[in-house]
């Protein structure tokens, strides 16, 4: 009994002394007082230096909290109880956003530096006129192969991978939407298709593909391929850039046929706060150096023209990164479709993973 | 002096019904309530007539029954073995504690050391191609998915029956073994049946949390297994379909309370002798 009171005393002991320190040290970062900004952002999605740099040009100190999926970031600022100044949701969330009217325009008088932008990720359906969101990074969805099994050039298009020389050599990303929007592309359809006969379609041809499909899996799969796991696998370009840099033999392409394009935003929740902080932060990040550095650090393409041509020419001139004009001209944006719609696209996808 | 006590009982029964209800009834309520709503927030039984008549969710109920058979299965063949073991060893609470340890590392951390051993360049085929068989897939195949399973549960089947044999009195087994069976007929007739309630709590604790595994199913299994626990998870985080997710869970839940009536101790019969 002794003993076990000197635990629970002792433990005690521990937090206390933890909950000051860290209290300690939140005080001389200066995160106290009203001269924040609360930013909602993806797990390591900005680079850090930019943060201490913005506090120090504006003395504003930024408090980052992560999530890890569109829909847990929504639901979360749905519920209320938070102060988020800052989101970064992907384009179909910032629609969903705005029709829940979960966001505050953009004043656009406070805004320096808009035109830094390409026009070609501006004004895009999911926000006419960029009303609430700037955009951030964008991306694309595509191959990766590795180069020490595969030689390139061979497979440069979705229909290569049906190919039966592949034969248990693929992995996919766990992602209804992205998987059936590939198969619907091969299938000269719309990527965001909603006919029950064009999604079934689809789904008989991913069915196809079932033998040489490897694995479905998430966020693994930039491990896997970087250990060499698979030589080919269907994922976002922001998981390539990160296996390109482990595995040299990686490699990203995006068929020019079409894939998907995403944006991520930056947008300003019903639940902000700090008005000034959260202009002088937005002014800061669309600054071309900024972009630039941010963009080197984090390896996504950025949608800042001017930051682009900070870039070093091997950045910019990556076509892995960076498509030609062709291929971005038939790339598709994804639009919110409703619940019964993304149920629909599950239960095909459901099917052809339960197929396998 | 009645009242007294019976009041004092019910003081106690204060924190016990609270985490009854807050923790148990109320979720179970919850998740009952929302399995009879469509998305659209209408009150439906259209849930249950998709499920029933869904052949995709028929196939993975017999699917998630037959891997959680097959871990209790191969779960309780080693783990029997074991705990038998163990009982009589010197220092057993020793060995015991090395066997519950694993259970106090996250599940997560355990499947992706799984994936260390069993990937291409793994511990695992590097020992394949040292014996001359050469790399396999042992990744994303059922076996493996089956494997790391039972890997996970053998803990929870070992304690159980360990229980049952620490608290099997040595003097059925002398008495036994006085009136002349051999080792096989003791374990056969007396050791075995006398810890049968160990082996049924085991089969609880592994059969019906199995029935659900989906974090496996994806990094170890690479979804070629999919369970109902898969599709609950979809339900609940992409389509936000919360109504069938529930539904699901209701099958489960259902599934679970048969699985307890079965092993669940039987009365004794009227005339049974004792």
């Amino acid at each position: 009994m002794k003993r076990l009171m000197l635990l629970i005393i002792g433990l005690l002991a521990i937090c206390g002394l933890l909950g000051y320190s860290s209290q300690q040290l939140e005080r001389s970062s200066g995160s106290t007082g009203s001269r924040v900004l609360n930013l909602y952002n993806w797990g390591d999605y900005i680079d850090p230096k930019l943060l201490t740099k913005f506090q120090k040009e504006t003395g504003y100190h930024v408090n980052v909290e992560t999530f890890d999926s569109n829909e847990a970031m929504y639901t979360k600022i749905n519920q209320g109880g938070t102060h988020y100044d800052l989101a970064i949701p992907s384009e179909y969330m910032v629609t969903k956003m705005k029709r829940a009217h979960l966001l505050k325009p953009l004043d656009k008088s406070r805004l320096t530096g808009l035109n830094n932008y390409d026009s070609r990720f501006m004004n895009e359906s999911f926000d006419p006129n960029n009303r609430y969101s700037i955009p951030y990074f964008w991306g694309t969805l595509g191959i990766i192969y590795n180069d020490k099994t595969i030689k390139p050039g061979t497979v440069d298009h979705w229909n290569d991978l049906w190919s039966s020389k592949y034969r248990d050599q693929i992995m996919l990303i766990d992602s209804a939407r992205d998987i059936m929007g590939m198969a619907l592309i091969t299938q000269h359809q719309s990527m965001n298709a909603t006919n029950p006969t064009v999604l079934r379609n689809a789904e008989n041809k991913l069915n196809a593909l079932a033998p040489n499909v490897k694995a479905v899996v998430a966020d693994e799969i930039k491990m896997y391929m970087s250990q060499d796991e698979a030589p080919l696998a269907v994922d976002w370009s922001g998981e390539a850039a990160e296996m390109l840099a482990n595995n040299h033999h990686l490699h990203y392409v995006v068929p020019s046929e079409g894939s998907n394009l995403w944006i991520d935003n930056l947008v300003i929740p019903k639940t902000a706060q700090h008005e000034n902080a959260i202009y002088a932060f937005l002014n800061f990040m669309s600054k071309p150096e900024n972009t630039a550095q941010n963009a080197e650090y984090i390896g996504y393409a950025t949608p800042n023209r001017k930051a682009k041509a900070l870039l070093p020419k091997s950045v910019r001139a990556d076509r892995q990164f960076y498509p030609d004009n062709t291929t971005l001209d038939h790339l598709q944006i994804y639009k919110d479709l409703s619940p019964a719609k993304v149920q629909l696209y599950n239960d095909r996808y459901l099917e052809f993973k339960m197929h396998h | 002096m009645m009242t007294l006590t019976k009041r004092k009982t019910w003081f106690y029964f204060i924190p016990y019904g609270l985490w009854l209800g807050l923790f148990v009834i109320a979720p179970l309520a919850l998740i009952f309530y929302q399995s009879f709503f469509n998305l659209d927030h209408h009150f439906t039984f259209s849930n249950y007539a998709n499920y029933f008549q869904s052949l995709t969710y028929l196939k993975m109920t017999l699917n998630s029954v037959w891997y959680a058979l097959l871990i209790t299965v191969f779960t309780g063949l080693i783990s029997y073995p074991t705990a038998y073991f163990l009982h009589g060893l010197k220092h057993r609470q020793f060995w015991l504690l090395l066997v519950i340890l694993p259970t106090w590392i996250n599940i997560l951390l355990k499947a992706y050391a799984f994936i260390g051993i069993f990937s291409q360049a793994g511990i695992a085929n590097q020992f394949l191609s040292f014996i001359g068989i050469g790399p396999q897939q042992i990744l994303f195949t059922n076996a493996s998915f089956v494997f790391v399973a039972t890997y996970i549960q053998i803990p929870f089947m070992i304690l159980p029956i360990y229980n049952a044999l620490d608290d099997l009195s040595p003097a059925f087994i002398n008495a036994s073994q006085d009136l002349g069976a051999s080792g096989w007929q003791t374990f056969q007739r007396v050791i075995f049946p006398l810890t049968l309630p160990g082996v049924k709590a085991g089969v609880q604790a592994v059969f019906i949390p199995s029935l659900s595994l989906f974090m496996l199913t994806r990094l170890i299994g690479g979804n070629k297994v999919i369970t109902l626990g898969t599709a609950i998870e979809e339900h609940f985080l992409t389509t936000m379909n919360w109504g069938m997710g529930s539904t699901i869970g209701v099958v489960l839940i259902v599934a679970m309370v048969i699985v307890m009536l079965l092993t669940g101790d039987q009365k004794p019969k009227g005339g049974t002798p004792r």
